[in-house]
């Protein structure tokens, strides 16, 4: 639906973009991490036709965003990071309005009901310069709806929400994201996590990790990690861990748990239980402990900015 | 054209809801409306002392009603003009209207056409003042005077419209794009006229891009192709100016 090769872009003598690839699929719903500054705003914006790249092409929904622009533009539904909405009409004008500009038949009902998709029917008549900053991103999210686009591109879409908004606004993303294919770019990594397929992390312009959220954890870490919880006192438990063929390393965390680490596929959680238990300690818990998409994130970044000064 | 339609609908309703707009129209229909009182009073004089209405001598032209609103047009224009594209650029709402199926030749046209029905419309009601006058004189009024007289105050709307759309384009800050149109139109209005005194060979060229020149043949009643080909000249430089800039933004 989405394939980007070689894309290059330049602000003046600023590299913004330095030969980003990637591909995205049919109903798949692509998550777009990366710092400030990383590229993903100027990204979203040649895909939706705003600007031209400086080098390298890509194609929406099969068009070419520079030559075929217009195609492109009308299947796709575009969400900017600063929403761009007119204060000085009410919600329901502005959303007829783009209706009108996507010659949708029955714009006003059109408007209407993208309205109670977002939830803010009861504000249809309301000057947009009178919402909350809140209800004014839900206008703008309903404006990228209108036309049920085949692809959906979202410059950071739950910034400036509340949490049951943002719980709301994710399950429109996920309903869509069923058929369609969306991008969205977010700072929150639990977010990625929930309702993404797949997550790009992109980095001074580059794509320094693609996979999905799962497998990006198990790529980086290279080992399982589990915790584990005893009661009462557990001094000496990492030792007696140490001594259990098959384990990496243990340490005793702050929280007063154990952790342990083994390679993947050489799974000696059973083995582990037994000689704890047969020590004498009382197992309260022992569950797997997942990098989170926090640290992968602060990983990969930190690891490029590494490279980069070398 | 169904996109042009839709911005210059906006941008139509718009100016019912702006304050410059309202002070614009009331600027115009009551200077206007001074001067057809004047108009009016100075022939009832002259019908007391002279010989009455319909008298050759009495009947009022029409050609102060061109001259007054041409000149108030070239004053005020920039104002309903600054905000039309500029203050998309600021605002960020340019990047939806780039990212909607819209070409950028649509979104200026629609900009402009939709100023220009605006000041059509203040044109409809100015033409109380011609029906009134026409009524009051016995001969009436010259008709084809007034439609020339009309006339060139649709093709200097259409003209300075386009060239202050072309204008806001290139701006973010709208006062910087009121002065800008402003200073352009005193430029073609007035000082252009002036090198034509003083460089005989190219006094055609000069004379020829001074808008005075034209208007002041159109209030004399005779319609030459050369007044529209200037006016239709301007409307179709400064749509392009328009188209222009969107294109070098997008570029830059
Ligand atoms: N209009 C512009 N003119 C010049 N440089 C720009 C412009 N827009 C972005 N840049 C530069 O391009 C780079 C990438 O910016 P971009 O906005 O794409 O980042 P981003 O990933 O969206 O960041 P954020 O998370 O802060 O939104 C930055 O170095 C930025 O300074
Ligand atoms: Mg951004």
């Amino acid at each position: 639906m989405i394939r980007v090769e070689g894309l290059t872009k330049d602000y003046g003598s600023r590299r913004a973009l330095s030969d980003l690839s990637f591909e995205t699929g049919q109903g798949e719903v692509v998550g777009f991490l990366g710092p400030n500054g990383a590229g993903k705003t100027t990204t979203m914006r040649i895909l939706t036709g705003y600007m031209p790249p400086t080098e390298g092409s890509a194609t929406v929904a099969g068009y070419d965003v520079v030559t075929e622009s217009l195609e492109v533009r009308k299947r796709v539904g575009y969400l900017p990071e600063t929403v761009p909405l007119y204060t000085d009409m009410t919600a329901l004008d502005y959303l007829k309005f783009m209706a009108d500009l996507r010659q949708i038949p029955d714009s006003e009902e059109r408007a209407f009901e993208t309205l109670e998709m977002v939830g803010l029917d009861s504000r249809a008549n309301s000057f947009i310069g009178s919402l909350s900053k809140g209800m004014r991103q839900r206008v703008g999210l309903a404006q990228a709806l209108i036309h049920e686009p085949e692809v959906l591109i979202l410059d950071e879409p739950t910034i400036g929400l509340d949490p049951g908004q943002v719980v709301e606004v994710r399950n429109i993303i996920r309903e869509i994201g069923k058929q369609r294919t969306v991008l969205l770019s977010t700072h929150i990594l639990s977010e990625a996590q929930q309702i993404c397929d797949r997550v790009l992390i992109i980095n001074k312009g580059k794509i320094v990790a693609e996979d999905t959220p799962e497998n990006l954890q198990a790529r980086l870490v290279g080992s399982e990690r589990v915790s584990l919880r005893v009661r009462g006192d557990s001094d000496g438990l990492s030792k007696l861990l140490m001594k259990i063929k098959g384990v990496q390393s243990a340490h005793n965390a702050p929280d007063g748990s154990v952790e342990f680490q083994f390679a993947p596929g050489q799974d000696v959680r059973p083995l582990v239980a037994k000689t704890i238990v047969n020590s004498g300690y009382e197992l309260l818990e022992m569950r797997p402990v997942g990098l989170s998409l926090e640290e992968i994130f602060l990983e990969l970044t930190r690891e490029d900015a590494h490279r980069g000064k070398k | 054209m169904r996109n042009i339609w839709t911005i210059a609908r906006r941008e139509y309703n718009h100016y019912f809801t702006s304050p410059i707009a309202y002070v614009v129209a009331f600027v115009i229909l009551l200077t206007l409306g001074f001067i057809f009182g004047l108009v009016v009073w100075s022939s009832y004089q002259s019908a007391l002392t002279g010989g009455g209405f319909g008298g050759p001598s009495t009947a009022p032209g029409v050609d102060w009603l061109g001259s007054t609103f041409n000149f108030l047009l070239m004053l005020t224009i920039p104002a309903l003009t600054m905000r039309l594209v500029a203050d998309e650029n600021r605002t960020g709402t340019m990047e939806l209207l780039l990212t909607a199926p819209l070409r950028d030749w649509e979104l200026i046209v629609g900009k402009w056409l939709g100023a220009f029905l605006f000041i059509l419309t203040i044109l409809a009601i100015t033409l109380v003042y011609p029906i009134i006058l026409n009524s009051l004189e016995k001969p009436g009024l010259d008709q084809g005077l007034m439609v020339s007289v009309y006339l060139s105050v649709i093709l200097l709307s259409a003209a300075y419209l386009a060239l202050g759309v072309g204008i806001s384009s290139l701006f973010t800050n709208q006062i910087a794009a009121l002065f800008s149109t402003l200073g352009l139109f005193i430029f073609l209005w007035w000082l252009i006229g002036f090198p034509a005194n003083y460089f005989q060979s190219a006094s055609d060229l000069f004379t020829y891009l001074n808008t005075t020149s034209h208007l002041s043949t159109l209030y004399s009643g005779k319609i030459s192709l050369s007044d529209v080909i200037y006016f239709l000249s301007l409307t179709a430089l400064g749509l392009f100016t328009g188209t222009a800039a969107i294109d070098a933004r997008r570029w830059s």
